[in-house]
């Protein structure tokens, strides 16, 4: 009986699995996941910071610096009359706005957009995705309206979708979650197909357990991995998105800086001033890069069908 | 090379695993050699580190994993030392290994005779027609019926044991100084177990192969080794002839090991006939329809009327081979599938159709362990979160479902501050404690263990065994017990009931089942237990 009273404290023997690192921990020691994230977080406080940074009221019109390159100096004249030397670092547009200020405050808008339309389709899929995994009923007549929408172009439903709505923050965010949804609703109902079929859901089933607490506490937890990991890759097609419609006068009012209205000011004159172009082309690529890049170091991390093999 | 080399030498073997694995060395200072001709079992319980020495020799080492001392001669020559170039032309050629799945050690896309015909290929410069000759030869040494049906064939067009039968004509083809066997039949059911360990035998006589045959199953060991090597967490223990080795163990680890494996001896008496039946089971049946919008339907009865009692108090085993609809009609005892007809009574009341708050009173009374501990545990919940959900559903308070499950843990023997822990901390044997305390929880009369220890190593099984015996005496509960090892079957059933393709073949006392058995199943499951002319010391005893 001696391996019984051995037992009888708990040890970390030999026998038992290694404490894993947590997921977090992990993640953190992935190089995708560090350089997307620092560059994430240095682009939201950029923009956060803009009234500090930007040296210059991005809706300002002065139509005597038009069309500048970027680090022209000029000598501003203030209201009180004094003068003021100054750079425009990122010149500035057709109507002499400073575009340096416009890109800062259009990252906000971005990287809101992005977050915003992740988290709204990642928890509509993920409610809709739970019912229809679990629920045989809700699940014929659930998967056949989400094959529906995911027969249109995203690019041309949130376009329609826009048309029908007066163009302004909400709607643009409505209009680029709802392509989304079908495919978190997929990915979140074939995660709990596969996990209804685990020993331990069977296991709650059987000691009782309701089916909302069954899902919201066995299935749901066990999906959130790869669930995070397609919110990642959602947020930056939302970021896409938002620069398309802006770029097409769809989205949010021309006069907002969004970095796709940027861009479409800036395509007028884009053979005689690209860096009004450029500059928001830039800064929207350096953000979906940053975005794709923390998703693919966390699908490899946190996933369990793509962590590599191995001891 | 003279004719008392032997074929394969292995000395002072030690194998690094990368940082943050469990041990910092696989296999420390291993040594053996296998002559020709003869069949080395290399034994061990899980993590002992005989898979890494198989793959070792093989040279199919993942890349962490390094070997840093020591050396491995095949026929002489070095394999640690060897290129890759060369490992690839003596695999196959000087070296074959079969292993445990072979679904899975197939290409599923080619039929099993261009599998083995690539070999030949490969390696030799056999004219096609020769070679498909060759083909049909092996096919037919293994004994394979229909070897020209077969050899058009796609794996998963064959048994379990075919596919096996196909991997061994594969290894073999190139007749291989040595063969290395990795649990190539720990998938597999007993008979069929039974038929491919004289099949490696008969051959490995015939061709004087040498044979490195890798598994936990000391059964299997007793029947088919001539010498053996027992390995504990990468340290060899004990080597030696397999007959005195497995009469006189030197080792305190090996007689462990042996003291372990249960008797095929049944123990324990019928209980009382006239003792109150609990559960009653009448023409239980489930038909599974097979269908789609394109293809027919198929029908597949997974039970057909099992009609079972079990008293209050007692254990019955439920025993069969894979696919013989043992789980099925646990599940439907448990209420977590739908009979298609027949009823389940318990306590005179029929539960079959229960619905809403009726079956949630039912679940309180009946329980379920399941097989893979490493599957039955919610991994994002702690294991006191799991003990306490059970009679948190009932309307417990936190606290005292909290304390009921320190008092549960125990009576399963692990200590309470182990509550906070989660699962991926725990070695199988205490997963499979811990789901056992969670189907306590809610005070159950009645408790299903669906092979509820196959799929723990020898020596925590027979701890478990122990264990669930124990409690069941104090808690005067009832066991229905599905197991498809008949050795686990003799030591804790009262009585047993034998299932075959869906049906109860037969139903008695254990030593009856066990002594005379009367269906034809029952003999040659008997019969194909592995092991049987040595009597193993059983442990859990009266």
């Amino acid at each position: 009986m001696n391996t019984a009273t051995q037992e009888l404290v708990l040890q970390p023997t030999a026998e038992a699995a290694p404490a894993r690192p947590g997921a977090l921990a992990r993640a953190a020691r992935n190089w995708s996941v560090r350089i997307g994230a620092v560059a994430l977080v240095l682009l939201a406080l950029v923009s956060i910071c803009a009234p500090w940074i930007a040296s210059a009221d991005p809706t300002l019109l002065d139509p005597a610096n038009r069309d500048l390159l970027p680090g022209a100096r000029v000598t501003l004249t203030m209201s009180d009359g004094s003068t003021v030397s100054h750079v425009f670092r990122m010149g500035t547009d057709s109507f002499g706005r400073d575009l340096l200020s416009r890109v800062l405050y259009g990252a906000r808008i971005s990287l809101f957009v992005g977050a915003a339309v992740a988290v709204l389709s990642v928890c509509t899929g993920l409610l809709l995705g739970l019912f229809s995994g679990y629920l045989r009923r809700v699940d014929k007549v659930l998967m056949r309206v989400m094959d529906g929408l995911m027969a249109i172009p995203s690019i041309l439903l949130a376009v329609s979708l826009v048309a029908l709505w007066s163009a302004s923050l909400g709607s643009v965010i409505a209009a680029l979650s709802i392509p989304e949804v079908p495919r978190v609703v997929r990915l979140v109902r074939s995660l709990v197909l596969s996990i209804r079929e685990e020993p331990y859901v069977e296991a709650a089933i059987s000691v009782g357990t309701r089916t909302v607490s069954l899902l919201f506490s066995h299935v749901l937890p066990n999906s959130l991995a790869p669930l995070i990991v397609q919110g990642t890759y959602v947020c930056a097609s939302a970021i896409l998105g938002e620069a398309i419609l802006g770029f097409l006068g769809l989205g949010i009012p021309p006069e907002v800086p969004t970095w796709g209205n940027l861009m479409a000011e800036g395509r007028l004159q884009f053979n005689l001033y690209p860096h009004a172009v450029f500059f928001p082309g830039l800064f929207l690529t350096i953000t979906v890069l940053a975005v794709n890049l923390l998703g693919d170091g966390l699908r490899d991390t946190l996933d369990p069908r793509f962590s590599r093999r191995g001891v | 090379m003279g004719v008392l080399t032997p074929t394969l030498t292995i000395e002072n073997l030690t194998v690094q695993l990368p940082a943050g694995a469990d041990r910092e060395r696989a296999v420390q200072d291993v040594g053996f050699e296998i002559r020709a001709g003869e069949l080395l079992c290399l034994v061990g319980e899980s993590g002992s580190g005989k898979s890494i020495v198989a793959h070792t020799v093989m040279g199919l080492l993942p890349r962490q994993v390094r070997p840093i001392g020591g050396r491995v001669l095949l026929e002489g020559e070095d394999l640690l030392q060897a290129s890759r170039l060369r490992l690839r032309q003596l695999r196959g050629v000087k070296m074959a290994m079969i292993f445990q799945e072979p679904m899975t050690a197939l290409n599923p896309l080619m039929t099993c005779g261009a599998q083995i015909e690539e070999m030949l290929a490969q390696h030799t410069s056999l004219s096609g027609r020769d070679r498909r000759e060759r083909v049909l030869k092996m096919l037919e040494r293994v004994r394979l019926p229909e070897p020209e049906a077969l050899r058009s064939a796609y794996p998963h067009q064959l048994s379990g044991g075919q596919r096996q039968r196909v991997m061994i004509a594969m290894a073999l083809a190139l007749a291989p100084a040595l063969l290395i066997a990795d649990e190539p039949t720990t998938a597999l059911d007993v008979t069929t177990q039974a038929e491919i360990l004289k099949l490696l035998r008969d051959l490995q006589r015939e061709s004087q192969t040498a044979v490195l045959f890798i598994t936990h199953d000391l059964g299997v060991v007793a029947e088919i080794a001539d010498r053996i090597a027992v390995l504990r967490r990468g340290e060899l223990v004990e080597a030696g002839p397999a007959r005195e080795l497995l009469a006189r163990p030197q080792h305190a680890y090996t007689r462990m090991l042996l003291d372990s494996v249960p008797s095929l001896t049944p123990r324990r008496a019928p209980i009382d006939a006239r003792g109150a039946i609990q559960v009653r089971t009448r023409k239980l049946t489930k038909v599974f329809d097979e269908h789609g919008w394109f293809r027919r339907r198929r029908r597949i009865a997974a039970a057909v009327d099992v009609e079972l009692e079990l008293r209050r108090g007692e254990t019955l085993g439920l025993v069969g081979e894979s696919g013989s609809g043992k789980s099925t009609v646990a599940r439907m005892i448990a209420h977590l599938l739908e009979a298609s007809a027949g009823s389940v009574e318990v306590d005179g009341a029929e539960v079959t159709h229960l619905k809403g708050r009726a079956v949630r009173g039912f679940r309180r009374k009946v329980q379920i362990v399941f097989q893979d501990p490493y599957r039955s545990l919610n991994p994002r919940r702690t294991v006191g979160w799991a003990i306490a959900e059970g009679p948190r559903n009932f309307g417990a308070s936190k606290e005292s479902a909290w304390r009921r499950a320190c008092e549960l843990m125990d009576l399963v023997r692990l200590s309470s501050a182990a509550l906070h822990r989660f699962p991926d901390e725990f070695s199988g044997g205490q997963r499979q404690r811990i789901c056992i305390a969670r189907a306590l929880a809610v005070e159950p009369e009645v408790l299903i263990a669906d092979e509820a220890v196959s799929a723990l190593d020898v020596s925590v099984q027979a701890q478990i065994l122990r264990l669930l015996e124990e409690i069941q005496c104090r808690l005067q509960l009832t066991v229905l017990f599905i197991t498809h090892d008949l050795r686990v079957a003799a030591q804790i059933c009262n009585r047993i009931a034998v299932m075959h393709r869906g049906r109860i073949v037969e139903q008695g006392a254990a030593s009856t089942v066990f002594r005379e058995p009367k269906h034809e199943y029952t003999r040659t499951l008997l019969a194909a237990a592995p092991g049987r002319e040595i009597r193993f010391k059983t442990e859990v005893e009266a």
